[in-house]
C-alpha cells in the first residue's frame, strides 16, 4: 500500500467493522481449525484418550524407518511418492487438456452463446454424485465391461485388459474426467483478457501459428495455468475417496494415510500426517508462485 | 529501407451480402505519405487491412512494387501494419517486442538486440529499452510500435488511426514526428484517420471515402480548394453547401461574406439570414447562420474584420459570396 493513503487504524471502527465478515469466517473456518490440527498434532495418545502434552511421537512415529531403510523407502515416503506420481500425471494431463479446450473455446468459439453453451458441457461430469459417478465407471472399465468387450470383440485383444479399472489408471482418469474443468476455467479467464490485436500484431510480424501460441499466448496465460494448477494440484494430493475407489483400495495415498488414523481415533497421527500433507502443497504452491508472482499479474 | 509503390485494382471486400469495399482502384506512389479519410464505416480500415493481409480480399488485386501480393500473409508482402491501440506485447521488454520480427524469423540475440536498439535510437526511445509497455506513455508506446513496425524493413508502413489515442496537445507533436520520420524513411505510409485536420496537415495524397467507394482523391489543397462532391465538402469541413444553377455548388466558409441588412435590398445573388450564434476562435470569429436557402450556413470573419462592427445573434444580415469563389460541385440538385 502506498504511504499516502490513510492506513485503517486512522480510518477509525468503520474500516475494522467492513473488514470484520471476511476477518470471522476466515477465522473461524480457516485459522481456528489449522492451529487446533497444529497443536493436536504434537498431542500424545494411547489406547483409550488423547493426551495432551508436547510430543514429537506422531511426526518420529509417521517418519518411523525411513533414514535406516534407505535406500528403500519407508511406508510415508512410499505413499507420498505414489500420491506426488498420480498428482503429476493427472497434473500434466489437466493441463494439456484444459490448455487445449480453453484455446478452442476463446480462440475459435466466436459467438458469446456457444461459448456458455460449450462451458456448461464441460460441467457435465459435475452433474451427479461423486459415488454414482465412480461406480459408473465399472460397466465401462471393468473386466468384462464394455471397453473390454469392444476389445475382444474386435480381435484386438485376446484376454481382458486388468490394469483398466482398479488400477493407478482407473485413479487418473476420474481425476482427468474430473478436474480438468478446474484448468479450463482459470485459464479460459485469462485467455479472453487477450487482446486479438497482438495475436494479429504477431501475425504481422511472421510468427506462424505455434510461434504465436508459444511466445505470446503461453506467457501471457501463465496467471491461468499457475492457479488451474494449483486448484489440481491441491485437490488430487488430498483427496482419499477417489484414489480409495477407483483404485479398489489398493492404492496408498496421503490421504488415505490420514483417514486411517481417523478412523481408528487416533487424533494426533492424523494431525501429524494432515500437517506434513499440508507442509508438501505448500512447498509445491510456492514453486509453482516462483514461476509467477500471481498477485502482480492478477 | 526502400519504397515501392502500391496499387490496389477493382478492389473488394464483402462481408456476407453487405459490400464494405466497392472495387476501388487507387495508385499511391513509392514514397508518398497517403491518408484514407471518410467517416466511420466508410471501408477505410477494411482497405487497410486488405493491404496489410489480416483480410481477405474477396475480388481485386494488389500490387506492391512488381509483384502481386493478393494472397500473401502479411510477413511476406513487405508492409508492416501499426495498430490503433498499438498491440505491444505485454509481457516483453521494449527491446524484445522491437526485436519480434527477427526473433520469429530466427534472427540470433546479438543480432536481433543490435537492430532494435538501433530502431529505439531512430525514435528516441533508446533509453527505454528494458522497460515493459506498461510503464510508458502513450505517446512512448507509439513510438515503440513504429519501432517495432519498422524492423521488418517495410516498403510500405500502414498506420490503423496511429494518434486517435493519444491527448490532443502530443496528437500534433506526433504527427509532424510521423511526417519527419516518412520523408527520412522515403518510404510510402498509408494511414487511416476520421480527423480531416490530420489529414490535410500530413498528407500529399488524400483518399476521401464514403460508402465503400472512393469519392475523391488529390492533394489536400485540390481537396480543400475543389470538393468534387457535397459529401467531400461536408466533410474536409470549411465550406457551406447551396443551391447553385444546375448543380448544387460549395463556397469556403473564410469566402462567405456577411454584411448588416440596413432596410436596403438584397444584392443579386445574395441570401438573407439571421445570425444563430457567435463563436470566438482567436484568430478569427465563427458565425452560425440560419436562413431558408440552406438549412446551415458558416462564415468565418477575421478578428479584426468582425469587431470593427460587430454582430450578435439575431441580426439580420446579408450573405454573399463573389462568382469566382463558387465552386460547383458533381451533385444535382435534389427537389
Amino acid at each position: 500500500m502506498a504511504a499516502t493513503q490513510d492506513s485503517p487504524l486512522e480510518q477509525g471502527p468503520l474500516a475494522w467493522l467492513q473488514a470484520l465478515p471476511l476477518a470471522l469466517i476466515f477465522g473461524v473456518f480457516f485459522v481456528v481449525p489449522l492451529v487446533l490440527t497444529v497443536i493436536v498434532s504434537v498431542w500424545n495418545y494411547d489406547e483409550y484418550q488423547i493426551i495432551p502434552d508436547i510430543t514429537s511421537r506422531n511426526y518420529v512415529e509417521a517418519f518411523e524407518g525411513c533414514l535406516s531403510q534407505l535406500p528403500a523407502l519407508c511406508t510415508t515416503l512410499k505413499t507420498y511418492a505414489t500420491t506426488l506420481r498420480i498428482s503429476i500425471t493427472v497434473w500434466a494431463i489437466t493441463l494439456v487438456l484444459g490448455f487445449a479446450v480453453a484455446y478452442f473455446l476463446a480462440f475459435h468459439v466466436r459467438s458469446q452463446t456457444m461459448q456458455m453453451a460449450l462451458f456448461l458441457v464441460c460441467t457435465i461430469p459435475f452433474w451427479t454424485s461423486n459415488v454414482i459417478r465412480m461406480i459408473s465407471w465399472i460397466p465401462l472399465l471393468g473386466r468384462n465391461g464394455l471397453v473390454n468387450q469392444t476389445l475382444e470383440g474386435a480381435g484386438l485383444i485376446g484376454s481382458p485388459i486388468e490394469w483398466l479399472l482398479f488400477s493407478e489408471f482407473s485413479v487418473i482418469l476420474a481425476f482427468v474426467h474430473l478436474y480438468t474443468l478446474f484448468m479450463i476455467v482459470p485459464i479460459f479467464n485469462s485467455m479472453m483478457r487477450i487482446d486479438r490485436a497482438l495475436i494479429e500484431a504477431a501475425y504481422d510480424a511472421g510468427a506462424s501459428g505455434w510461434q504465436t501460441l508459444w511466445n505470446i499466448i503461453v506467457p501471457l496465460t501463465k496467471p491461468g495455468i499457475v492457479i488451474g494448477s494449483i486448484f489440481v494440484i491441491t485437490i488430487v494430493m488430498g483427496d482419499f475417496i477417489t484414489i480409495g475407489v477407483m483404485g479398489g483400495q489398493q492404492i496408498a495415498s496421503a490421504g488415505k494415510l490420514i483417514n486411517t488414523h481417523m478412523g481408528a481415533l487416533q487424533f494426533p497421527p492424523a494431525a501429524a500426517h494432515a500437517v506434513i500433507l499440508l507442509a508438501t502443497v505448500l512447498v509445491i504452491i510456492w514453486g509453482l508462485t516462483r514461476i509467477l508472482d500471481i498477485r502482480k499479474e492478477l | 529501407m526502400k519504397g515501392a509503390a502500391l496499387e490496389l485494382v477493382a478492389v473488394t471486400k464483402r462481408y456476407g451480402d453487405t459490400v464494405a469495399v466497392d472495387t476501388i482502384d487507387l495508385k499511391v506512389p513509392a514514397g508518398d505519405y497517403c491518408c484514407l479519410i471518410g467517416p466511420s464505416g466508410c471501408g477505410k480500415t477494411s482497405t487497410l487491412r486488405m493491404i496489410a493481409g489480416h483480410e481477405s480480399v474477396s475480388a481485386g488485386d494488389i500490387i506492391l512494387g512488381n509483384a502481386n501480393v493478393t494472397l500473401l500473409p502479411p510477413a511476406r508482402r513487405g508492409t508492416a501494419m501499426m495498430f490503433q491501440s498499438y498491440a505491444l506485447f505485454p509481457h516483453l521488454s521494449v527491446l524484445d517486442n522491437v526485436a519480434f520480427s527477427m526473433k520469429m524469423a530466427g534472427a540470433p540475440k546479438a543480432e536481433r538486440h543490435a537492430k532494435a536498439a538501433q530502431l529505439l535510437g531512430l525514435v528516441d526511445m533508446g533509453k527505454y529499452a528494458q522497460r515493459l509497455p506498461a510503464q510508458l506513455s502513450g505517446g512512448q508506446q507509439q513510438r515503440v510500435a513504429l519501432a517495432r513496425a519498422l524492423i521488418t524493413e517495410p516498403q510500405i508502413l500502414l498506420l490503423d488511426e496511429p494518434l486517435s489515442a493519444l491527448d490532443p496537445f502530443l496528437r500534433v507533436k506526433m504527427r509532424a514526428e510521423l511526417k519527419r520520420l516518412q520523408k527520412e524513411l522515403g518510404i510510402s505510409f498509408i494511414h487511416v484517420t476520421h480527423g480531416q485536420d490530420e489529414a490535410m496537415a500530413l498528407a500529399d495524397l488524400i483518399v476521401v471515402m464514403n460508402n465503400g467507394r472512393i469519392e475523391q482523391r488529390g492533394t489536400p489543397p485540390q481537396i480543400f480548394t475543389k470538393p468534387a462532391t457535397e459529401f467531400v465538402a461536408r466533410f474536409i469541413g470549411g465550406h457551406n453547401v447551396l443551391p447553385g444553377e444546375g448543380c448544387k455548388i460549395a463556397v469556403r466558409t473564410d469566402r462567405t461574406q456577411v454584411g448588416r441588412l440596413n432596410g436596403q435590398g438584397l444584392a443579386a445573388g445574395a441570401l438573407e439570414a439571421r445570425i444563430r450564434d457567435v463563436e470566438y476562435q482567436g484568430t478569427y470569429v465563427q458565425l452560425g447562420l440560419a436562413s431558408d436557402a440552406a438549412s446551415e450556413l458558416i462564415a468565418t470573419v477575421p478578428e479584426e474584420a468582425f469587431f470593427a462592427d460587430p454582430l450578435n445573434p439575431g441580426d439580420r444580415v446579408s450573405v454573399s459570396w463573389r462568382p469566382a469563389d463558387a465552386h460547383r460541385l458533381a451533385d444535382p440538385i435534389t427537389v
